[in-house]
């Protein structure tokens, strides 16, 4: 076993040192394309650092005024707004629930997704239908999945209508109403909406992976579960890093399905911080307090995504 | 690699037959071509041709996009284009159901007033939510001259005008009225329980209710997800009376006083009595558990309930004042106002005149359920509902409500909302109160 | 063995006809609620199928949607079109020509992807308005291709990374430079990336709410959700013609990902990988 996981990873090894000297070989020939491709992208760059970069500066500068009316106030009240945001109630139980949605739905999407993609791949008649069965959710948005799901969630109809009538009606969840696990019925609707697009990420990856590496590894003898632990799993780390990446941001910025499922909920326990800071800059016109709010979005992303993002990153392209 | 190039030309000719397929479903549409420079609303409001654009145009930003509202709002459109055939009018109409209270058209009203751009005219809730939104943000202008020349200082109540007038000034036009303190019941659980009457307040609705538990019947329908700060407003007004009311809003009565503490004690013991789910239903949803077979005795809602049974031909009720309100009408008005710095004032200013008009409000309160804010409208026009409102409307005292925006300001709003929110989930009345108070001293009330 | 295979042959269709089960319920849901008359739509009957078929609420819906369904077209194939390409062109640099720094840029990128749309609306509309673009079809376009600009490179940096760089080094011995490699070498075997991107790019657009209302000013002009949503009242909603206007809005992004699925899919297994 030991053996098979050297052979792969001394292969991709291999392939990837010339990589290294091909970079070092073009910078001395082409550094003239080089300085090219950084002004193909200096427009991008600009329009990142002003569009994405300048709201964040914006909206943290914001976080430190007094602007709680319609009126706009600039005066600058150091971390005021933030004292009042982290003993909030409401704040808290957003951290909570992000934290368990984001377990909820990265999960669900992975698992799921990996999975129909690994049955898909097993040549499988009728291929095509389920494939577009599967990621038809994707193309509903995000209002229309939450409307549809509060109606599936209800106690006492949808879903558990259908558990009832197959003789488990001691089987009946409150769902996105109960107030300790709510959060988790959430994740539920937004994985449905998205693990489909998942599998179609998945299912190009194991399509993308050389025949001759499986029959390689069934020469030296793998199992399945050998095959999958050592070499598919491996090799779909960038297609796993993607769907991190999608996943991660879409826990992050949650607002559509949470707003359609009756949001914040009873105890705001579906609220996201996006609904939060929406209600709370438009609805309240705190604009400052949103805006702490939305500088908090923006540290979740940085704090704990980008690290991660790096990591794997360098993980892929060892 | 030449089977790379056919292949990429067949995914050229794919991404055209796409772009086709669009473009065939687009020229389907039946409606002009809304065009961003030449916008086109639907039937009511169809695109101006270039050479009636003289007159300008007129914004209208409202929530009203479905039910009898959309069409009320045309019939006052229709009027409004018979006497100035020449403007264009614009119908920038927002459903407010979603992120809580209209959160996006606020978010669009919002971002076009500090960009200078405002709409000719929008719809607000009459009184403290356009006052505290707009008008001490020094973005509306005072409609005292359209008072005096329109007579309006006469033709609406007195009551009404104190909630008109802040600094003096009306600022806004009240193109309607709804009412928030009703109980709306069915006279078939009634019979279930051998009583006569409904409740007339909350102690009998209590008695009531256990005798409904007994036979495993629900005695409210309540939701979990909103909703709630309106029953609870209906609850506040029966424990504080009409008098003091308003004086929780002005400084003068704090929320920290016993008798909130009694109004949340009878809220929290209401969730006893309240139809199974109620945590997963939103308020829309509380309306067909109210006329499902096993519902409940009754709701508090507004009178915009009516309208709904009667779309879904739903006979078994009939309504009254909320327990212990039964001389106070808790109004809730739309109304319509005048930003600084519109492009078109005087097609605002004329819009305002049919808002205020008698003409307008009788083509555009039959259909919308509510009840014109003027007391000379012509009665043969209005359904029973209706006509029974138009006589509390002239007999009760008068006063604004807080969910819907006349009673306090946006933010105060928001934390009532979600001090209750969390007392469905902690069923604390101590710490609602606290949350209550805390949200009071922010808003600064009377000050 | 071969009993043993059946068995799993068997298990696997299972899962797969479970799972389509679990995807098609909701999509159930919504199509019967379409075609019920108004007063038969009640939550607590919601699975029970029409009596007769009703395409009243379709009908009513298309009237109500139809304007606002043009301008999601003349918004969304543009934008998905011009943010692709500038996605592959930036994932090309990000891939093949790492200058120094265009890792920690690249990382950098990412971080727009999480972005709260709802917190930054009035730098928004105030930047827009100074460009002279606010309230145009123009200028919402910008704000599509801007904000698709992170996820766009992603996803093609991780396509063309995984194209190996003996491909590249053949491209410059015949004399390519920076725009001859792109050109001649990973445009023609870009299509698969582009279907992934542009199946995301158009979805993300098309779904797109508060972004096009509030920068198009104006519910009247503003894209197809808006109008969906429209579609209810304040104080009640005919949920069949909701669910009616979701289908007719949700149809384009169904007709786009037909087409492009197979080459979604089928596009990976072809051409010069292999090769």
């Amino acid at each position: 076993m030991a053996n098979n996981t050297v052979t792969v990873s001394g292969e991709r090894g291999s392939a990837a040192s010339p990589i290294q000297s091909t970079r070092k070989r073009w910078w001395r020939w082409l550094s003239g394309d080089m300085i090219l491709a950084f002004l193909v992208l200096l427009p991008s760059i600009i329009a990142v650092a002003i569009f994405i970069y300048g709201f964040i500066g914006w909206t943290f500068y914001i976080s430190m005024s007094d602007w709680k009316s319609s009126i706009p106030d600039f005066t600058f009240v150091g971390l005021k707004n933030w004292t009042r945001l982290v003993n909030d109630r409401r704040f808290q139980m957003d951290m909570r629930n992000h934290l368990f949605y984001a377990i909820g739905f990265i999960g669900q999407c992975i698992v799921i997704g990996f999975t129909l993609a690994t049955l898909l791949d097993q040549k499988i008649k009728g291929e095509g239908l389920f494939r577009t069965l599967f990621i038809f959710p994707f193309a509903v948005s995000g209002i229309v999945t939450g409307v549809t799901w509060q109606w599936l969630m209800q106690p006492s109809t949808g879903i558990n209508l259908i558990f009832a009538k197959l003789g488990m009606g001691w089987f009946r969840p409150t769902w996105h109403a109960n107030i300790e696990y709510g959060i988790w019925a959430v994740s539920i609707a937004a994985a449905w909406q998205f693990s489909g697009y998942v599998m179609a990420l998945y299912l190009a990856g194991l399509r993308g992976i050389p025949a001759e590496l499986r029959e390689a590894a069934a020469i030296d003898g793998a199992g399945t579960w050998a095959l999958y632990r050592y070499i598919i799993i491996p090799l779909l780390m960038p297609v796993t890093f993607t769907v991190f990446v999608l996943t991660g941001m879409n826990s992050i910025r949650i607002f559509d399905v949470v707003a359609a499922l009756g949001g914040p909920g009873p105890g705001n326990s579906i609220d996201s911080l996006a609904l939060n800071m929406f209600q709370t800059t438009f609805g309240a016109y705190r604009f400052s307090l949103g805006a702490a709010i939305g500088s908090v979005m923006m540290f979740l992303a940085i704090f704990l995504v980008v690290p991660y993002l790096m990591s794997m990153q360098r993980e892929t392209e060892r | 690699m030449s089977g790379t190039e056919g292949m990429s030309r067949r995914s050229f000719l794919r991404l055209l037959g796409v772009g086709t397929t669009m473009t065939v479903l687009a020229a389907c549409a039946p409606a002009a071509a809304p065009a961003a420079d030449a916008p086109a609303a639907d039937a009511a409001a169809p695109a101006a041709d270039a050479t009636v654009a003289d007159a300008g145009k007129l914004e209208i930003f409202s929530w009203w996009t479905a039910g009898g509202e959309v069409e009320g709002l045309n019939n006052m459109f229709e009027i409004y284009k018979r006497d100035y055939p020449d403007v264009e009018i614009i119908n920038a109409a927002l459903a407010a159901q979603g992120a809580g209270q209209g959160g996006e058209m606020k978010a669009l009203l919002e971002t076009r007033m500090i960009g200078g751009d405002p709409p000719e005219s929008f719809q607000v809730h009459l009184g403290r939510e356009l006052i505290d939104s707009h008008v001490v943000a020094d973005r509306m202008e005072p409609l005292d001259d359209l008072y005096a020349s329109e007579g309006y200082n006469d033709i609406f109540p007195a009551d009404l005008m104190s909630v008109i007038l802040y600094d003096g000034h009306p600022w806004s036009v009240p193109v309607n009225i709804h009412r928030s303190n009703l109980m709306w019941y069915r006279p078939s659980k009634l019979e279930a329980i051998g009583a006569d009457a409904p409740p007339a307040n909350w102690d009998e609705f209590f008695t009531m209710a256990d005798a409904l538990k007994e036979q495993g019947l629900p005695g409210i329908a309540l939701s979990g997800t909103g909703g709630n700060g309106h029953t609870m407003e209906s609850v506040i007004l029966s424990v504080f009376g009409a008098e003091d009311w308003p004086k929780l809003f002005d400084g003068t009565i704090g929320w920290d006083d016993p008798r909130m503490t009694q109004a949340l004690e009878i809220m929290n013991r209401l969730y006893d009595y309240a139809q199974p789910d109620y945590l997963s239903q939103s308020g829309a949803d509380v309306n067909d558990v109210m006329m499902a077979d096993d519902g409940p005795l009754l709701m508090i809602s507004g009178d915009w309930l009516h309208g709904y049974f009667k779309s879904k031909e739903f006979t078994d009720y009939t309504w009254a004042a909320s327990p212990g309100t039964e001389s106070t009408y808790l109004l809730l008005s739309d109304s319509f106002g005048l930003p600084k710095g519109v492009k078109n004032r005087d097609n605002a200013v004329n819009w305002l005149k049919v808002c205020g008009s008698k003409e307008g409000q009788d083509a555009f309160n039959p259909i919308k359920g509510s009840i014109p804010a003027r007391t000379d409208a012509d009665p043969s026009l209005y359904d029973e509902y209706q006509l029974w409102a138009m006589e509390q409307w002239k007999t009760q005292t008068l006063v604004g409500s807080l969910q819907h925006g006349a009673a306090a300001k946006q933010s105060f709003l928001l934390d009532y909302d979600l001090a209750l929110n969390d007392m469905v989930a902690t069923r604390d009345v101590a710490a609602t109160q606290a949350a209550l108070v805390v949200a009071a001293e922010e808003a600064a009330f009377g000050q | 063995m071969s009993v043993q295979r059946l068995w799993t042959r068997g298990a696997i269709y299972l899962v797969l006809v479970a799972f389509a089960l679990y995807y098609a319920m909701p999509i159930y849901v919504l199509i019967i609620t379409g075609l019920k008359p108004y007063k038969d739509v009640s939550m607590l009957r919601m699975w029970e199928l029409p009596q007769g078929l009703y395409f009243d609420s379709f009908t009513t819906a298309w009237g109500l949607v139809s304007p606002n369904f043009r301008t999601s077209v003349m918004i969304t194939i543009p934008a998905a079109l011009i943010s692709s390409m500038i996605g592959s062109i930036n994932g090309y640099v990000f891939a093949k020509w790492r200058f120094r720094g265009a890792d920690t840029l690249f990382i950098l990128f990412l971080v727009g992807m999480f972005l709260p749309y709802q917190g930054i609306l009035i730098p928004l509309v105030l930047t827009l308005q100074k460009l002279s673009l606010y309230g145009t079809l123009a200028g919402l376009i910008l704000t599509h291709c801007i904000f698709g600009i992170p996820i766009t490179a992603l996803l093609f940096r991780g396509y063309y990374a995984s194209i190996p760089n003996e491909l590249m080094d053949a491209g410059k011995i015949d004399g390519c430079g920076f725009f001859g490699l792109y050109r001649h070498i990973l445009l023609p075997i870009s299509m698969p990336a582009f279907a992934v991107v542009l199946l995301w790019q158009f979805t993300t657009i098309w779904n797109d709410y508060l972004i096009g209302l509030v920068v198009l000013s104006n519910p009247v002009q503003a894209p197809v959700m808006v109008a969906v949503k429209n579609t209810a009242g304040s104080f009640s909603v005919d949920w069949n013609v909701q669910m009616s206007a979701a289908l007719i809005a949700a149809a384009p992004t169904v007709i786009v990902y037909l087409l492009l699925g197979k080459l979604f899919m089928r596009g990976l297994l072809a051409g010069a990988l292999k090769g």
